[in-house]
């Protein structure tokens, strides 16, 4: 199978800190377009392109940038995610280190589309090594003018601005990076307001995923119908798939909207190594569903998947081999969770941990059927009662887990020696 | 207007309107815990989920607002399951102790559990925060374990007192709310408002109780002698579970008398002295004796404030003692020796609205009479409960007057109890004492109210005294402030660090500024039938000049009734 | 516990240079984290004192800086080792023998998981992915990643920093 490289078409070919390489590449020629038209035509193209948000939810794109362009407030904010933390995720470290100036481009093409004069990159401190390419690159892009006061002669300005994390995931959630950029706590905020009409600093923000951002300048250059001829339907355009995991080949894949998950782990990836046999794959991250191997031949698009239970999310695709058990995971998954939540709200709070140890009895062998009853029910609390996605996302691999490997947390409850569990036992925090 | 469904009833209220409010118009109760109506929403604690039909996610009903058409169902089963599950992660966090808790009775997280039906043991794992109390302060006590993490003390005290003691430590299952770095409350530039405990829904946050003390003097014999302060007579039934704003004076003494304290007096008395000496020292400073504006020093939480965050201006504060204080340090002289006593053998007792007042009676200064002045001040929560425990139906009591010689206040004295209410007893005063005649509206509105920052210019025969009166610490920062700057345009400044005065003070009953504002209107309407209504015209008053204390601010009345202020800068280091 | 958990001290001259990092964001609470993590290359740890100094300086309270400082993971109120060595607990690592890597640091460096070695030169953390799932499992000490480990690979990688065989 072949991929098709739309963002990933500058990787390694350019010298990702010079602005002049990437334009010798075609780069800065979708804001150049933009440059040229009014922020409402901007957005009727996204919208005819019919881009979907990268990031998780995927949301539509141009609803944002319309709701942020007739917002109130004159004064407006852009804002790049740059916190990827969905564990199993590496694409946009990968965009942001080979290609940062697409990104800036996005940004100002999205900045011009709802008047937008700052834009702010909010990168997570594990990433913070990438901070002097991002600088080099930002630096040449506005000695070359693509970034900064009155852009390619057009009176437009945009300045980008540089912030980051120090180690939390839940400030991958839009609201709670606003509150961190503004020297808080990132604790997500309720919604409404959306953020939209209310966000960093109070004021209406469009805020993005790295990825949905670098989507923007080939939309602009090349215009929706081009875009609209990659991917899906309801899922158009090229999407970056993180595959982990047991399979033999690792790595960002770029394909069209809608690729066969089979595909990817067998044809692309080369299946499972040492022999083993597939178990379980989970896509979307940690706060994706846990499917079980009859129920991978799926179509990667943002429906599909959320059809099945689970979403595409961010694209990662962890691939789990026989050596190990849906249990383990599930635990490893609500480990991460209960370390994660940020305090604020009383289910993904008291919920992440207790959750953890319910599932943890099962796991040890001491867990009963009305444990099992527990789990379910308070997944479900957390999945619709929680301020936040991390803990609606919570419950995900948890209910999914239950949902498609039952009878594995039976012959836990029954007792019967689970040799992977019994090993983690002796797992020590 | 919006047209929406709840329960099945048709509502209409206006846009923006909240699901929460819009139920409670049309008297359907929604349980809360987080949600406190003189706050922010917060939207935490996530107990007033509802269910909107067409959505998945269950929206909590206080940070909702309603949408056109919305149906909504605030007790479906998902909404009880949800409600009892989330209760559940709270209880497994908190004590199971309820009979021995100080709120126990009082407890909104308790109340909750009632109306939603907690009557199973729940079925986590219950695994209590090890962060030990913290009994340092002399007027509030933590207890991390019983915290459900509703924000509110937090809001109460970096936005309305403008302070930030306490905030989250840590995050997920190990978030507390503490101070930083493990301090105790006592060492912590904390000013013990109590307006913290005013709204912690539970016991984590609650007063320093000393009612055992009294018990414990009331048995080896001691003569208990105890003044009241003017707000008590308008918040105690309140605590009781009467009507905001109740008056229950005459009912409070025999109350008292009940309980077995011997004398009961009334610091609407040393209110009056308060104006006399006060307003003295204010005329000597208006001729250049001393700093301008000249600041109130009745309210020992910005005492501490001031004495902790601006120790370079505590010369601006009045040097007269607090009415409370110069009380006690007549109590064990002049009065011991009139009745024959031995100040040592007097425990001398205040019933104050005030959780501050506990750590000013114990400044190492208040020992004018040779003896600690005020032995307890008790808060009107503390009263209300002995009352409780001495099976004295309160409501039933017949009316009993405060005792002689200091049971004579006037309605002067008796308005320090809201904000506004020194300034304008020291304005009626001053103005006799300047232009040889009473100001011609005793009510002297300008002062009056609930506004953060009021001000006014008094004509006194040509010179004018320009006054300002603030309440809440963020609204007095702004006058200290202006102080620091040297642009203080003002010759006399009121604070009182509760918001509303002392009849919002941290040891009444839960207050909300609707509550306030019925005390406030009650107080106002006590002292209008008062008849005496000035300070220096109060009979009390000037018997103890001419027969104890000479004159205002006489050599004897300084030893006495005023005091010096300390600098507490370190507790900011 | 609670005592020696604060007790750490900051030299004089530390707190000289905390003040020149926090003073020019006055009244600009915004910055806090910036001015934080500019602090952190300096300190061992957000002591107290350190806090103090933020604070007075941006003219905000010690309790917020406080309160920010415990939520975020890569930040502490004690000292932490010379090297903190940050492993990967997320599941891409854990499905590729994580847990194996794991028992071979702790064994090699005498400590257990969220332990500084009595010298003060490692620590070591479990942390969130680290976004080099293509490698796993890896591990982070200081600002390096390190990727397809596995124990004797780890044992290695381990005994470089023991030797202080890196740059």
């Amino acid at each position: 199978m072949e991929e098709l490289h739309v963002l990933l078409k500058n990787r390694g070919k350019i010298r990702a800190t010079e602005a002049q390489d990437y334009v010798d590449a075609g780069g800065y020629e979708g804001l150049r377009k933009a440059l040229a038209m009014s922020p409402e035509e901007i957005i009727e193209v996204v919208k005819k392109a019919g881009l979907r948000g990268r990031g998780g939810a995927g949301f539509p794109t141009f609803r944002k940038m319309e709701f942020t362009y007739h917002a109130d407030d004159p004064v407006r904010y852009i804002v790049c995610n740059a916190d990827e933390g969905e564990p199993g995720t590496n694409k946009d470290r990968i965009l942001l280190s080979s290609d940062p100036c697409a990104i800036f481009e996005g940004m100002a093409i999205a900045a011009r589309a709802v008047d937008a004069h700052v834009g702010f990159i909010y990168l997570r401190a594990e990433y913070s090594y990438l901070m002097p390419t991002l600088e080099k690159a930002l630096l040449s892009s506005k000695k070359l003018g693509y970034i900064g006061k009155d852009i390619l002669g057009s009176g437009f300005d945009f300045e980008i601005k540089f912030r980051s994390g120090a180690g939390a995931y839940v400030c991958g959630e839009e609201t709670a990076l606003f509150e961190s950029i503004e020297g808080k706590r990132g604790e997500p905020r309720f919604r409404p307001p959306f953020p939209s009409l209310k966000g960093l600093f109070g004021k209406p923000t469009m805020l993005n995923n790295v990825e949905t951002l670098a989507n923007l300048p080939p939309i602009l250059k090349n215009g929706a119908d081009w875009y609209r001829s990659i991917g899906t339907d309801n899922s158009p355009g090229t999407k970056l798939f993180t595959i982990c995991g047991n399979v033999n080949r690792r790595g960002i894949f770029e394909f069209p909207m809608g690729v066969n998950l089979k595909d990817l782990i067998y044809d692309v990836c080369g299946g499972i190594p040492n022999g083993r046999e597939l178990l379980a794959v989970q896509t979307g991250g940690t706060s994706g569903a846990i499917i079980n191997a009859s129920q991978i031949d799926m179509a990667l698009d943002i429906d599909t998947v959320s059809a099945s239970g689970g979403r595409l999310g961010c694209g990662t695709i962890l691939v789990i081999d026989d050596s190990n058990c849906v249990v383990d995971i599930v635990l490893n998954n609500l480990d991460f969770f209960r370390d994660e939540s940020c305090g604020k709200c009383t289910p993904c709070r008291e919920g992440g941990t207790q959750l953890y140890n319910l599932v943890r009895r099962i796991s040890e062998g001491h867990g009963t059927i009305r444990d099992l009853e527990s789990i379910e029910s308070l997944a479900w609390t957390l999945r619709t009662t929680s301020l936040c996605g991390l803990g609606h996302s919570t419950a995900v691999p948890v209910l999914s887990g239950i949902q498609n490997f039952r009878d594995v947390y039976l012959h836990h409850i029954d007792k019967d020696f689970c040799p992977v569990c019994a090993q983690e036992g002796g797992h020590r925090k | 207007m919006i047209h929406l469904t709840i329960d099945h009833q048709a509502v209409c209220v206006e846009e923006g309107t909240t699901i929460l409010d819009a139920a409670r118009q049309a008297n359907i109760s929604i349980p809360t815990l987080c949600y406190h109506e003189d706050q922010q929403v917060k939207a935490v604690c996530r107990i007033c989920v509802v269910e909107v039909e067409g959505q998945t996610l269950l929206p909590t009903a206080c940070s909702t607002p309603v949408a056109e058409g919305m149906v909504v169902h605030t007790a479906s089963p998902k909404v009880l399951l949800a409600r009892k599950n989330i209760l559940s992660l709270i209880f497994a966090r908190h004590p199971q102790n309820c009979l021995v808790c100080q709120k126990s009775g009082r407890c909104e997280l308790q109340k909750v559990a009632q109306d939603v039906g907690m009557y199973k043991p729940i079925s986590y794992d219950l695994e209590l925060r090890a962060t030990p109390e913290d009994n340092s302060s002399p007027s509030i006590r933590r207890n991390h374990q019983k915290c459900i993490l509703c924000m509110r003390c937090v809001e109460a005290c970096e936005k309305v007192q403008g302070l930030h003691i306490m905030d989250k430590e840590n995050r997920g299952f190990h978030t507390i709310v503490t101070t930083p770095y493990g301090k105790k409350l006592a060492d912590t530039s904390c000013i013990n408002c109590g307006q913290c405990v005013q709204v912690c829904p539970t016991g984590a946050l609650t007063i320093h109780d000393d009612t055992g003390h009294i018990y414990q003097q009331i048995t080896v014999g001691k003569t208990l002698v105890v003044q009241v302060a003017p707000s008590v007579r308008v918040t105690l039934a309140e605590a009781l579970g009467e009507e905001p704003g109740t008056v229950s004076t005459g009912r409070l003494v025999t109350a008292l008398k009940r309980l077995g304290f011997h004398y009961v007096f009334d610091s609407d008395f040393s209110a009056d002295l308060t104006i006399m000496e006060e307003g003295t020292e204010l005329l000597r400073r208006l001729k250049g004796e001393g700093p301008l504006p000249m600041v109130t020093s009745c309210c020992p939480a910005w005492v501490k404030y001031c004495e902790t965050y601006a120790p370079e201006y505590t010369r601006h504060l009045s040097t007269a003692k607090s009415p409370q204080q110069m009380f006690g340090a007549l109590i064990k002289t002049c009065f011991a020796e009139r009745a024959g006593l031995n100040p040592k053998d007097i425990c001398s007792v205040s019933i104050m609205p005030c959780t501050a007042k506990k750590f000013e009676c114990k400044r190492s200064e208040m020992k004018d009479s040779g003896y600690q002045d005020v032995d307890y001040a008790l808060t009107v929560q503390e009263l209300a409960r002995m009352i409780q425990s001495g099976g004295i139906c309160f409501s039933d009591l017949p009316e009993t007057p405060f005792d002689d010689p200091f049971g004579l206040g006037s309605g002067a004295g008796l308005i320090f109890g809201a904000t506004g209410g020194v300034m304008e007893a020291a304005l009626r005063t001053v103005h006799t004492v300047v232009t040889g005649r009473p100001m011609e509206r005793l009510e002297y509105e300008p002062v009056r109210g609930f506004e953060g920052v009021k001000e006014a210019a008094v004509d006194l025969d040509g010179t004018v005294v320009k006054v300002a009166v603030a309440h809440g610490m963020t609204n007095a920062k702004k006058l200290l402030d202006q102080i620091r700057t040297g642009k203080s345009p003002y010759h006399f400044i009121e604070i009182m660090a509760c918001p509303g005065g002392c009849i919002g003070g941290g040891g009444n009953a839960p207050r909300t500024w609707k509550k306030v504002e019925a005390r406030k209107e009650a107080i106002y309407r006590a002292e209008k039938d008062l008849p005496i209504r000035q300070s220096h015209e109060n009979p009390a008053i000037t018997w103890i000049y001419e027969n104890y204390l000479g004159e205002p601010n006489s050599p004897l009345a300084h030893k006495l009734l005023h005091t010096k202020y300390v600098n507490r800068q370190d507790l900011l280091r | 516990m609670e005592q020696e958990r604060y007790s750490y001290k900051t030299p004089a001259s530390l707190l000289v240079e905390v003040a020149e990092i926090a003073a020019p964001y006055r009244d600009r609470p915004e910055m806090l984290m910036k001015v934080i993590t500019r602090v952190q290359k300096i300190v061992p740890a957000f002591s107290e004192e350190v806090a103090q100094v933020i604070a007075r300086e941006m003219n905000i309270t010690l309790t917020q800086v406080y309160s920010f400082v415990t939520f975020y993971a890569m930040l502490s109120v004690k000292p932490r080792g010379k090297y903190i060595v940050r492993m990967c607990k997320s599941a891409p690592c854990h499905v590729r023998g994580a847990r194996e890597v794991v028992l071979a640091i702790e064994d090699q460096l005498g400590i257990r998981m969220g332990e500084t070695t009595p010298d003060g030169r490692f620590t070591l953390e479990y942390c969130p992915c680290l976004g080099l799932c293509d490698s796993s499992p890896a591990v982070m000490i200081n600002d390096r990643a390190y990727g397809n480990l596995n124990t004797e690979s780890a044992r290695e990688l381990i005994k470089r920093y023991i030797r202080e065989d890196v740059e």
